[in-house]
Formats: structure tokens, sequence, C-alpha cells
């Protein structure tokens, strides 16, 4: 809940896709401490924007990121601080779970990431019963749950979630939503989440950024939008 | 009963070159799903180096091996970065030709250097044999073995058991989710190629003693890593491994016990293994049938 000094800027971003411009100059603001939300409909650049922050699409403008210009591609991205989990479950399926785990804590140094592994296990309890199966044999809210954890071995700075309801069941999801909100609360993680399902990440959000075709049509804190029945309609469609 | 089982162990020691080989050419497929046609060159250039260093500066044997297999690793390496990787951005296909390219260049390299001579090369390894269990099997095939198994339990400790080996195979799986947690891909490719150079020079080293060292010494012995490599699934380590084996213990009992096949019909009968194995089941023994990712 806390909102401290701005921990990622973003001014005038733009991206494309060959002939494609996805971004036409968003500029949007996650405070420390905070839960961001990015939403909007299919094709209105959620996810180009969460890629131009990794590092993973070609993009222009000026991206901040705890005081300094963010440059390179996702692996200097990933130093930085900045955990991206991509849309559509960010696990290497052909890896064990403890595997996915251990590459989550890549950029690293520590010897032994034991201490690590208990920690995103208290998050998730089933992990150790699981520890040495390949990831690709969870059932796909496991696998987003394990994609989470693997970012939380990273211990970033900015976690950047994409989609996560992707494909899950609703009581899935509302467990998802409620691990990441608890996260922030206990543990002051920064979060940034793109979601289509306007109404959860609301629910979970402190401010959220609506966009449409490339650029921010709407922002403001969740529960003003939330409260407000002609954005909800028009923008938010529920 | 006896011959037989000498015939096995003699499969088995031609198998295991095969094996290593057939490994080389997988690490680089499951990493840039292409077949490094340069593979038994690069063999053959590193066993060059070996051969110049045991007989022209005097090193013994087993300094000599690991030097060389110290400049495969960095030539593996320096080929990948110099090479291959400008490629990358193309298509399969262009990579592929740019690996015949290098099949040609260190060919004529090779020959440029050391001349197009036959060369006899020592063996670290005694060729008499001893006697297990009434089966005469000679030292060398026990050492050939042994050294193939050494290195594949080596490699399997480094893919399993270590922070490099595991981003060389997430950078292998799924190279873009390999970058966000912040493996740099190129380099693991670049590392895969230098593994794959030190294989391919084990294999060059341990098949020179026996069939003598010319530019074409790897020529044959790529169609036979092919097969090997294919047989077992393009992109399972154990498969290259096992289909080395088989194919090694299998050509030998048909060219001993089947007359018409005899030494000659052993290449051809690689290449129907080829040709079966993609016809009947493309993936091999162990591979796994081809999903395509959306």
């Amino acid at each position: 809940m806390s909102s401290g000094d701005v921990l990622l800027r973003l001014d005038g971003v733009e991206a494309r896709y060959g002939p494609v411009q996805a971004l036409r100059g968003i500029s949007l603001e996650v405070p420390e401490g905070a839960v961001v939300a990015v939403l909007g409909a299919n094709g209105a650049g959620k996810t180009t924007t969460l890629r131009a922050v990794s590092g993973t699409v070609r993009r222009s403008g000026t991206i901040q990121f705890a005081g300094k210009a963010l440059h390179g591609g996702p692996e200097a991205v990933a130093r930085a601080g900045i955990a991206h989990v991509p849309e559509g479950r960010g696990t290497f399926t052909e890896l064990t779970v403890v595997e996915n785990l251990r590459l989550g804590a890549y950029t690293r140094r520590e010897r032994s990431l034991d201490a690590d592994i208990d920690r995103v296990s208290k998050w998730f309890p089933w992990i150790p019963d699981r520890a040495h199966q390949p990831a690709g044999t969870l059932s796909g809210g496991e696998q987003q749950m394990l994609a989470v954890a693997r970012a939380l071995m990273a211990r970033p700075r900015l976690l950047m979630l994409d989609e996560p309801s992707l494909g899950l069941a609703p009581m899935i999801v509302r467990e998802i939503f409620r691990i990441v909100r608890e996260l922030n609360e206990r543990e002051g993680l920064t979060v940034l989440v793109v979601e289509q399902d306007a109404r959860i990440a609301l629910q979970s959000a402190d401010t959220a950024y609506v966009l449409e075709v490339g650029r921010v049509a709407l922002a403001g804190p969740s529960d003003e939008l939330r409260e407000n029945e002609s954005v909800r309609r028009s923008y938010l469609g529920y | 009963m006896a011959d037989f089982m000498q015939q096995v162990v003699v499969g088995l020691s031609s198998g295991s070159i095969y094996a290593s080989l057939a490994l080389a050419l997988v690490l680089i497929h499951r990493a840039t799903g292409v077949i490094n046609f340069a593979q038994g060159e690069m063999a053959t250039f590193s066993t060059y180096i070996a051969w110049t260093l045991t007989t022209n500066h005097g090193w013994s044997y087993w300094p000599a091996f690991a030097a060389t297999l110290i400049l495969s690793f960095a030539g593996g390496v320096a080929i990948h970065q110099g090479v291959i990787r400008p490629n990358e951005k193309g298509s399969v296909l262009r990579v592929v030709i740019v690996t015949i390219g290098l099949l040609l260049a260190i060919n004529g390299l090779v020959t440029l250097i050391w001349s197009g001579e036959v060369r006899a090369v020592q063996s670290p390894f005694p060729t008499r044999t001893i006697d297990i269990g009434g089966v005469a099997i000679s030292i060398q095939d026990i050492g050939t073995i042994g050294v193939v198994f050494a290195t594949v339990v080596v490699l399997w400790l480094l893919f399993q058991y270590t922070k490099v080996g595991l981003a060389m195979r997430a950078a292998a799986v799924n190279p873009a989710e390999a970058r966000l947690v912040g493996v740099r891909v190129a380099w693991m490719l670049s590392l895969g190629w230098g593994l794959a150079a030190v294989l391919g020079a084990i294999s060059g080293m341990l098949a020179a003693p026996s069939v003598f060292l010319d530019p074409n010494l790897m020529a044959a012995l790529l169609i036979y890593a092919f097969a090997a490599a294919v047989l077992g699934g393009i992109d399972s380590p154990i498969g290259a491994v096992v289909g080395g084996l088989v194919l090694g213990v299998g050509l030998n009992l048909l060219g001993t016990y089947v007359d018409f096949v005899g030494a000659d019909l052993r290449l051809p009968g690689a290449l129907l293994v080829i040709l079966v194995v993609l016809l009947v089941k493309p993936s091999g023994i162990f591979g796994k049938t081809e999903v395509k990712r959306v």
C-alpha cells in the first residue's frame, strides 16, 4: 500500500513490430512498494509495454528504473533487478521444478539457494513435494505459480506479471492475485501486472492504467476506476 | 561364443567413437536446430594438433591430449562467435550452408598445413590383449570405451549439477525465457560449440591410431555419427550414446558374420540405418515426438 519514490518510469515509450506500431508514446509510473495494473483490450499494447521494459522488443523513449536509464536486452534488465514473468506460463517445461527455481536465481551469486527455495515454498507449499518433477507435468495454475516463484528467486525489486489469469480457472486466478497482494504487503514487493481481467486486477492494484491502441487512455487509483460506471462500461467491459 | 563376445567389444569400441561424435552433433542440434556438417573436419583438425604436439614437439600422449582438448574448446567457441553467430539471425538453412562451407574450408586448411600425406598416429594404449573369461580383449578397445565413458559422465555431471550446465540447457530448450532470467544465451551456445569441438577431438584422437591420419579421417565417421544420432534421437544425448554403441556393435557383427556385408558394406549399412529411422520413426529411439510450440 505504501507508495514511496518512483521505481519505474516510462516516458513517451514507443515500440514497433516491423511495420506495426504497438506503442505510441506510453508514459506511466510505478511507485516503489505499489501494485500497478495495466489494463486494456487485446492488442492495446499491454504485453508490449512489459516487453519494452525488459528489452525484448525494440523501443524508443525513456525508461528509468531506480533513477537510472534502463538500457540493453533482457539479460541486462534481469541483472538490474526486474523479474519478468511472460505471458503463457514462464516456465521451462522440460526442466524440473527445482531447476526452474535455480534458474530464477541465475543472476545471483550465492552458492546455496536452499534458504531462498524455503522462502518461496512458504508461498507455494506444494513446491517441495514436486521439486523433481518436470515443470511441464504441473497443472496450468501450478505452472503459473512456479513462474512467479521462479521470479521471486531473483529477489527482484520489480516483478512484472503478464496476464497471470490466462487460461486459468477463476478460483486459481483469485489465489494467484491473493498471493501477489500478500507478497506486496508483507515483503514490500513492487508489482507491475498486465491483465485483461480488469475486475480482479482492480481489486489487487493500487493504481491502474488503461491502454487503448498503444496509448494511455485513462489512469488513476484503482478504487476510483472501479467506482466510475462509465469508465467501467466503456473501457473495462464489465 | 568367445569370438562373438570379442566382436561385441570391438563393436563397442568403434561404437563409443561414433557416440562421442554423435554427442557433438546432438549438443549443437539441441541448442541451435542445425546439423553441424563441419563437426568431422573440426575433429580432424584437432587430431592433427595432437599429432603435431606428439610427433614434432615431443610431447607425451596425455599432455598433448589435454592440450588438444583445450585448444579445440577455444576453437569451437571462436567458430561459433566468429562465423555461426553472425548468421544465426537468418534461416536455419543459412547456418547449415555455413557449416558446409566450414567443412570445405577446414578440410582445405588441414591439407594446406599438414599436406595430404597419410600419417601413423601412436595410441596411448598397448595393442596387446588381455584375457577376460576366455575372451581376448584388446587393451586399446577397453581404453577407448573407458575414455568415452568418462567423457560422458563428466558431461552429464556438468549439465545436471552446475549452474552453467543448467543455463546451457535452459538456453537450448527455451532461449527467450532464458534471456529473461539473465542467461547470456549466445555465450551458452558458444560453450556448446566448444564442448562439441572437445567431443569431436576425443573421437578423432581415439579413431586415428587404428585407421591412420589423413585429411579425410572423419569423413566416414561423420556418417556413422549421424546415423548414431538419428538412431538415438537427434535431440537426445543419451540417444546419441546408445545409438553409437548399438550401431558400432550391430555393424561390426554384421560385417563379421554376414559374408556379403564384410568390411565394405558397413558405411552403406549406416546410411540404411539413417534412411530407415527417418522413414519409420523420425524421432529415433529416445527422441520425443516433436510438438510445435505456438
